[in-house]
């Protein structure tokens, strides 16, 4: 009997004890999916137009991170640095299409997986080489970004909120509203979803896929730099930040690897029920269930919606 | 069959017999070949950077200003584990047929997996102040050396500081501690000696175990702590976790003077992470950091002026190359050893355990070596293979690491008692053969 209170009255008797904390846990939460959300986004983008699983989502944003610190180390000011971030992951772009791509174009979607696991591994040496395995410092005060907390005082408590969490929030969610926009609103947008839907359709009117998986590689390049900074704001850039990324696959898992608005709520049901259940239900085991418990609300819901959340459902005629 | 790949296929195969070639030492018989297990790269490079360069840059040193040891020149050959540990133990196995004298596996994991093969293949393993704690009961790990320090004896100084802190050690009656911990061997190494203590002094003990993967997201950890609101707590934390830990116990006002890393969670950036608030944060060691001492200027002379070292000019001097310092010092004193013994002047991995066990770093010695008040003195026996030397708590003030108390003696007759169980039952678990080897004469 004392095991079924523990795990099914007293987390909620201490939610109502402390609503604080709770208000406190739902926020940590809440930032840390809309960060999931924008890696899930990465993912979805790449294979919304490609069929590629980028395993090298989670690299690329370590790489765009360093290189926005490293080349503001090497005394270029933060905004250039920025400029040039940008510039390098337009080349990485180009870059994967030429070199990986293009060559591989028609070749079974695992080939192509395995090749993004060729682009993680290279990103992870160039990456070392150039800029060494130490982690670095983000210059948000450089790039403008806020300091310090928020406090509120309520329910007999307090809950804070860092200024640099609510930023990322803020940006998280105007990026996905761009991108929501430029998807739906716009020419290439367009081309996007027709890649999307049909690569032999897409060619026979014209789009270029060339183009498209450009353009895509370099929008997930643009969103793996905005999650580099956020997370690299709230404790360092390194090369351990590549693993969070692996935090997005339950994200996807969850919304479906074709969903942009699957990806967002995805995240946010992750980001929330791994922190929720870390702290109610996390001290019943000695702790440290949030690793496989994002995995553990994936496969809960797969079981209603095999195809995740906004997943489209696939039904072939046979 | 076609020319192109003929032609890709041969320049490949001389390019990887090329480089095969120039990573493989040309071994003299007149060297003593000492691999360092290091890592420059991976989630834990912070970390293993400044220690790697370390090490590296004293042997160098010795090369360079004495001839090596003994007037025989040293092979310093590193082998990148990542902190993997299959990683590592392949390094121990690549490298153990080109005569290595002694190994630092720089990782528990890789400690654990090498306790077998190092009397099995007679080259003993240094794992200073890690690794399992319980090796330092010589007469069942006659291989394996672990000092100045273990964690046992960390977490009981750790102890020792709180209840000095707090008006004695019947004072923790009540008190909670937590100890926050990487998810692994390494991290969940103090929590036995933490258990007992805290049932011996009454002290409630609150764990926090953080995975590898969440090194970096700690958020719901520290949530935790906030709720659970320890008095004390005690980071057993290495690489990325600990930059994190201190920015999150800056962010949730947890009082940063109560917040004491074992010494591998006191490297310079691990503290300079939380910017201003990470002032007073603590973390024992058992060596100084600063580049005040000869021996650190010897080696900017000897070895960084030539441009012989990888590490950053403004990196020497810093707490977590003078742990790598510290560690090489404690090799190459057991070499002179062992060619002191022997007679020899290229020593073995079997000398060499002699040699360790032999060892006696006096005030005196230390002086010789541009050491005095850089490090304690050190003695090991047959018996005791960590020495459970003095470790003192060194203090965070913003800018760099100071002492923050005076040197203290770890609680020898709790540890001791417990290590040697936790020897017996390891030995009983694995079947673990009886010692064989004799001791050294006054060891």
């Amino acid at each position: 009997m004392d095991i079924l209170y523990k795990i099914l009255i007293d987390p909620f008797v201490q939610m109502g004890a402390a609503p604080d904390l709770l208000v406190q846990t739902v926020w940590e939460g809440l930032v840390s999916g809309v960060l999931y959300a924008l890696i899930a986004l990465g993912f979805v983008l790449i294979f919304k137009a490609s069929g590629v699983f980028n395993f090298a989502q989670g690299i690329m944003v370590v790489f765009a991170g360093l290189t926005l610190v490293g080349l503001h180390e090497m005394g270029l000011p933060a905004p250039i640095a920025l400029l040039v971030t940008l510039g390098v992951m337009f080349f990485i772009a180009v870059a994967v299409e030429r070199v990986v791509l293009r060559p591989l174009v028609n070749q079974p979607d695992i080939i192509l997986f395995m090749a993004t696991f060729g682009i993680t591994y290279l990103l992870i040496g160039f990456g070392e080489l150039i800029f060494g395995g130490n982690p670095k410092r983000m210059i948000t005060e450089e790039l403008y970004l806020p300091s310090g907390a928020i406090e509120w005082k309520a329910f007999g408590g307090f809950v804070q909120f860092q200024k640099i969490d609510v930023a990322a929030a803020v940006i998280a969610a105007l990026m996905i509203a761009v991108l929501a926009f430029f998807f739906q609103k716009t020419r290439i947008g367009r081309a996007l979803r027709a890649v999307a839907d049909s690569h032999k359709a897409a060619l026979s009117v014209g789009i270029s896929l060339n183009q498209i998986w450009v353009i895509v590689w370099f929008t997930a390049g643009i969103v793996a730099l905005v999650t580099g900074i956020m997370w690299g704001a709230r404790s360092d850039v390194s090369f351990a930040l590549q693993v969070i990324a692996l935090k997005a696959l339950p994200v996807l898992i969850l919304g479906g690897f074709t969903s942009v608005p699957g990806a967002i709520v995805g995240g946010l049901i992750i980001g929330i029920g791994e922190k929720i259940g870390e702290f109610y239900w996390g001290p019943l085991v000695g702790g440290g269930i949030e690793s496989w418990l994002a995995y553990f609300i994936a496969l809960g819901f797969l079981l209603f919606r095999p195809q995740g959340l906004f997943g489209e459902k696939i039904i072939e005629r046979i | 069959m076609d020319i192109r790949k003929l032609a890709l296929g041969t320049a490949l195969a001389v390019f990887t017999g090329v480089s095969t070639a120039s990573v493989v030492p040309a071994q003299a018989q007149d060297q003593i070949y000492v691999p360092l297990l290091t890592y420059r790269t991976g989630s834990f490079a912070g970390s293993g950077i400044p220690i790697a360069d370390g090490m590296s840059d004293y042997l160098r040193m010795l090369n360079e200003r004495d001839g090596g040891i003994g007037g025989v020149k040293l092979l310093i050959e590193e082998c990148e584990t990542g902190y993997d540990t299959k990683k590592g133990v392949e390094c121990y196995e690549s490298t153990k047929g080109k005569g290595a004298v002694i190994y630092n596996p720089y990782s528990t994991g890789i400690t654990l997996q090498l306790i077998p093969k190092a009397s099995a293949d007679k080259i003993p393993v240094l794992s200073m102040a890690y690794g399992l704690s319980a090796a330092a009961v010589g007469n069942t790990f006659p291989w394996i050396f672990n000092p100045p320090v273990t964690y046992w004896d960390g977490a009981s100084v750790f102890i020792r500081h709180v209840a000095d802190k707090e008006g004695g050690l019947d004072k923790l009656r009540g008190k909670k501690i937590g100890l926050i911990h990487l998810d692994a061997p390494f991290g969940k190494e103090p929590i036995a000696i933490l258990d007992n203590l805290s049932k011996q002094y009454g002290f409630e003990l609150k764990l926090y175990p953080i995975a590898a993967a969440d090194m970096q997201n700690q958020g719901s950890v520290w949530l935790n702590i906030r709720r659970d609101r320890p008095d004390w707590i005690y980071n057993q934390g290495w690489g990325a976790m600990n930059p994190t830990a201190v920015k999150e116990a800056a962010k949730n006002n947890f009082p940063m003077e109560k917040l004491v890393g074992v010494w591998w969670a006191g490297g310079d950036d691990d503290a300079r992470a939380g910017g201003d608030q990470a002032k007073g944060y603590k973390a024992l060691n058992f060596h100084a950091s600063g580049a005040n001492f000869p021996v650190i200027q010897d080696i900017q002379k000897h070895v960084v002026d030539k441009g012989l070292s990888k590490a950053p000019k403004d990196k020497v001097g810093e707490n977590l190359y003078n742990r790598g310092v510290y560690n090489s010092m404690l090799i190459a004193e057991a070499i002179r050893n062992a060619q002191k013994i022997t007679g020899k002047k290229v020593v073995n991995g079997e000398d060499v355990r002699r040699g360790l066990e032999a060892l006696d770093i006096t005030d005196a010695r230390l002086k010789e070596m541009g050491m005095t008040g850089f490090a304690a003195p050190v003695k090991l026996s047959c018996e005791d293979h960590s020495g459970h030397n003095k470790v003192f708590v060194g203090q965070w003030d913003g800018q760099k690491w100071v002492q923050g108390s005076d040197w203290i003696e770890p609680m020898k007759d709790r540890v001791r008692p417990l290590l040697e169980q936790a020897a017996k039952d390891y030995s009983t678990a694995n079947s673990w053969p009886a010692r064989t080897e004799a001791c050294q004469k006054g060891s």
